[in-house]
């Protein structure tokens, strides 16, 4: 190294080489795995943006959002003209016409008119679960990091609450059909044949009969679903709250839950509730937990019609986007008729997602910017 | 240990014969000291030593540390044993404050961290508030920085304005005893000077107990002062004879800074 420009120049080191090698191999990795995600973006939103988006004012297909799903009939008129019309308009133009006009007649089932259960079904599902869960997982992570009693066994039942989280999500369906669906305790004044056991109350009987296929049944098995997650991340959240803070507060003669109250579990919120947003995509998205304990395929009417109060809509059954999405994709044969339905839905769904995680995000950061230290 | 004889007046706190262990290791040996009221004490004392252990011990706030315990003796708070069951820990933090190490304002607006003390002990009315917040920043000389700004962060003040605030929160709830854990260790030279000014102006009132590694500090400020080796006190006094005619060898070594 006689020669100080040989220091300095390009290329002189094969250390050089590996580098660009090292530097392409993990490039190309991470950009493959990009391109195939736009691609199955693009895919999605190359079919489902014509659904939802208009050329005219409001440039959204309102209609898709707001009305329920019908039947879609697709048939030729005496003058060999195609129609395709949800089971609604299609029974007035019969009246209209006459049964006789109708040739070449098919049904395409839930693929016309739009998809409000399902999106309200899916809302209703989520909020209740998220609900559930964060009262559940917060409580348990508060009393995992800062009241028991740190050791072998506390330590044990982490373990056992991280491996939960690995659980496939049609184990949680089963058990929520087993638990919520049969057997969870009901008040009731005429307890049912198959009740497991009822406890008589006086006024009333407490039935462990089950709160059948119903949007509670279903949420708390979401919840079930969400809550290792949520637990576990809350404990971790809660566990970077400087120490400090928890000395300060109970050297100045505070109790342990004004402590926690005050001075931990706010500074310890944006990170439960980026968890929890992040679990609850994922709870929205799941088909198995509800398919036997909330979902139904076919439904006339939004969960609040026809039943009296706030208990009759937890005990009824809801449309969900991920079922709905499921029967589209495999109850019905494809055509060109059914694709509105189902790249709509997969789009609107993917949108919804999308808005929960941005949602969070912006959340997070507003917190995040008054907390800091 | 050699001591002074012990003074007429009934000491703040009087330990006795504590021992303390975290596990099966005993940091504490034997500790006897009696804390005169009114009077700045300084621990001071090698890392490890036990020194910030014992100060832990007089709030109870080691409690919450898996594995501490005190495995004999006492200590007495006002005449109080501190371990007796039916004790009242709110209430004994209340009377014993304690500033920490590293300053540790919450996240919270100057004048909510100086009220939460206040808030805890059911001071609902604003006024009574507002002016008990305004009297204990006066007392810490940062009225005039902050009067403008009380619902501003507490994080924007500098880390000796930070560490002052937190002796504004602590005195807030009226304590007797101010336990402080080398609250200067952190900051430089002219905070700990303002704070040490602090120091001399509180003890007309309270009575502080300072744990620093910095021997001029002690010296500076205190009134009395413990050397503690290994979990043992060494040689306590008055501060001028400890450091002038120190009667333990190993307190010599230490305040000459033959080692330490």
């Amino acid at each position: 190294m006689e020669n100080p420009e040989q220091l300095i120049r390009k290329g002189v080191h094969h250390d050089g080489l590996k580098e660009g090698l090292v530097k392409a191999f993990l490039g190309s990795l991470t950009w493959g795995i990009v391109i195939v995600a736009l691609l199955l973006f693009g895919r999605i939103c190359w079919d489902g943006v014509p659904v939802l988006v208009k050329p005219d004012f409001p440039f959204i297909d309102v209609a898709f959002l707001t009305e329920k799903t019908e039947t879609l009939h697709v048939f030729d008129d005496a003058n060999a003209e195609r129609h395709s019309l949800p089971a609604s308009e299609y029974y007035q133009w019969v009246d209209e016409h006459g049964a006789d006009a109708v040739f070449n007649a098919q049904t395409y089932s839930y693929s016309g008119g739009g998809i409000a259960g399902p999106i309200v079904g899916t809302a209703l599902l989520t909020l209740l679960s998220i609900i559930l869960a964060l009262f559940f997982g917060v409580a348990a992570a508060i009393y995992l990091s800062e009241y028991a009693k740190q050791g072998r066994f506390i330590n044990l039942v982490r373990l056992a609450i991280l491996n939960l989280a690995g659980v496939p999500s049609i184990v949680f369906g089963l058990f929520g059909f087993a638990v919520f669906v049969l057997v969870a305790p009901v008040f009731t004044d005429v307890p049912s044949d198959r009740s497991l056991f009822a406890i008589p109350l006086g006024f009333t009987w407490l039935s462990f009969q089950g709160w059948n296929s119903s949007l509670i049944a279903g949420s708390a098995t979401l919840a079930c679903m969400m809550l290792p997650v949520i637990i576990t991340a809350s404990e971790e959240s809660l566990r970077a709250v400087p120490q400090g803070f928890r000395e300060a507060s109970l050297a100045l003669g505070a109790t342990r839950w004004h402590t926690i109250r005050k001075c931990v579990l706010p500074f310890a919120m944006p990170g439960i509730l980026t968890s929890s947003v992040l679990s609850l995509a994922r709870a929205a998205g799941e088909t198995a937990p509800i398919m036997f304990t909330a979902a139904v395929a076919a439904k006339d009417d939004f969960p609040w019609e026809g039943v009296s109060g706030p208990l009759g809509v937890l005990q009824s059954q809801v449309q969900a986007l991920p079922y709905h999405i499921y029967t589209l994709a495999a109850r019905i044969p494809t055509s060109e008729y059914t694709q509105r339905a189902q790249y709509g839905s997969v789009f609107v769904f993917l949108l919804m997602i999308f808005m929960f995680s941005t949602l969070s995000i912006v959340l997070r950061n507003r917190v995040r910017s008054k907390l800091k230290w | 240990m050699v001591s002074d004889p012990p003074t007429k007046a009934v000491p703040a706190v009087a330990i006795e014969n504590l021992r303390f262990q975290y596990g099966d290791k005993q940091v504490l040996h034997d500790i006897s000291l009696d804390i005169p009221s009114r009077e700045i004490t300084a621990f001071i004392g090698p890392s490890g030593c036990g020194k910030s252990t014992l100060l832990r011990c007089i709030n109870r706030i080691n409690d919450r540390i898996p594995g501490a315990r005190v495995s004999g003796g006492s200590i007495r708070v006002a005449g109080i044993d501190i371990s007796r069951p039916d004790l009242d820990l709110q209430m004994l933090r209340r009377r014993v404050g304690m500033v920490f190490q590293k300053w540790n304002p919450f996240p919270k607006s100057i004048y909510d961290n100086v009220a939460y003390g206040l808030r805890i002990h059911g001071k609902k009315s604003g006024t009574e508030i507002d002016e008990r917040v305004e009297h204990c920043l006066r007392r810490v000389a940062l009225w005039d920085d902050v009067k403008d700004r009380l619902k501003a962060s507490a994080f924007g003040l500098s880390g000796g304005q930070q560490q002052r605030l937190c002796i504004a929160r602590t005195i807030a709830t009226k304590p007797d005893i101010i336990l402080m854990d080398e609250p200067c260790s952190a900051l430089d030279p002219l905070s700990t000077l303002k704070v040490e000014e602090l120091l001399l102006e509180l003890k007309q009132d309270y009575t502080i107990i300072i744990v620093t590694h910095n021997l001029a500090q002690a010296s500076r400020c205190s009134d009395k002062t413990a050397f503690f080796y290994l979990g043992k006190l060494i040689e306590h006094g008055p501060t001028g004879r400890i450091f002038t005619t120190p009667q333990v060898q190993q307190t010599e070594a230490y305040v000459s800074g033959a080692f330490g």
